[in-house]
């Protein structure tokens, strides 16, 4: 598949919370982030798991969360950030975005 | 140690004993090592790989070490160009000194003056074995793993290395399909150091991020 989604893109983290194996961290669902590198397609690890040939391959974003963002008590510095890699299917656009 | 109620010299002859040292076997048997060694039992009894190759394959990831990644933090040191290689595609750079770094790609993540990285999976270990070794269990530990993405710079004080506030801290959480190695930051005083030199400077924590490279001449 191709990616939705470009570097400089600001995208949101779906919060979905359904079973089985999943990569996208708990504490990132839901948040905004920016994508810094399309990084290309993978086999999709949630169908993998489970035997299957984990088509059609999913792309991966390396996306970065600005700490403050993300916790909001965070108590280490404003410039903190996290880099998270995430795949198409957990991404969703953010409305605004001048992409 | 602090279990000891000593009150005399530590020698031979001092008229105690110690527990004796427990053997692997007296470990408790877990779900998992329990389907680990059946299904490991079950691929070799389908002839799917040997016993030889199992053992090998287990040899040859207990032979990663740090030395690895060091020999490319090294030549990245010595050489900006390599380094570019090196952040873009660790494979391939790493190839380039006949280092195998296998085939989960792995990208370098550099330390400058503004920014300090540091490698964490929050879902499970996930870490550059071919480069630095199998992973310690600090980095395998809960604490770790949640920790790391919410209090960063606590960690990191833990581990004795304190950024200054102008610095970004910036955590990478290793979740899906790559790999990071981190290229800490050249110490002061080294420009004179041939390659060997500087590899030695180069320790795994420092790979990791939680740490940064030594200084000549320091202990430790």
């Amino acid at each position: 598949m191709v990616g939705r989604f470009n570097v400089g893109d600001t995208v949101s983290v779906r919060r979905a919370f359904p079973p089985g194996h999943v990569r996208t961290p708990y504490f990132i669902r839901g948040r905004q982030g920016v994508v810094k590198e399309v990084v290309g397609d993978f086999a999709n690890p949630e169908e993998l798991a489970y035997g299957r040939d984990g088509l059609p391959a999913q792309t991966l974003y390396r996306i970065q969360f600005r700490q403050a963002d993300v916790w909001p008590d965070y108590d280490g510095a404003e410039v903190d950030t996290a880099m998270v890699d995430l795949y198409d299917n957990w991404l969703e656009p953010v409305a605004g975005d001048s992409r | 140690m602090t279990d000891h109620h000593h009150d005399h010299a530590h020698g031979h002859d001092h008229g105690h004993s110690h527990p004796k040292q427990p053997d692997l076997e007296d470990q408790p048997i877990t779900y998992y090592k329990v389907m680990t060694e059946a299904l490991a039992e079950l691929l070799v009894e389908k002839g799917v790989f040997s016993a030889d190759e199992l053992r090998g394959q287990m040899e040859q990831q207990d032979s990663r070490s740090p030395v690895f990644g060091a020999k490319l933090i090294a030549r990245a040191w010595s050489d900006p160009a390599f380094k570019e290689r090196l952040i873009a595609d660790v494979n391939g750079a790493a190839a380039e000194l006949d280092i195998d770094a296998g085939d989960i790609p792995i990208r370098g993540l550099e330390n400058t003056a503004n920014v300090h990285n540091v490698v964490v999976c929050t879902l499970c270990s996930c870490y550059p074995r071919s480069l630095i070794g199998l992973p310690p269990d600090w980095y395998k530990s809960r604490s770790y793993r949640s920790r790391t993405v919410r209090e960063p710079r606590k960690v990191l004080a833990e581990f004795g290395t304190e950024m200054p506030d102008d610095v970004e801290v910036r955590v990478h959480d290793s979740t899906a399909d790559l790999r990071f190695l981190v290229i800490p930051q050249r110490p002061a005083g080294t420009e004179a150091m041939s390659e060997d030199e500087l590899a030695a400077l180069v320790t795994r924590d420092s790979m990791i991020g939680v740490s940064i490279a030594k200084t000549p001449g320091a202990a430790g």
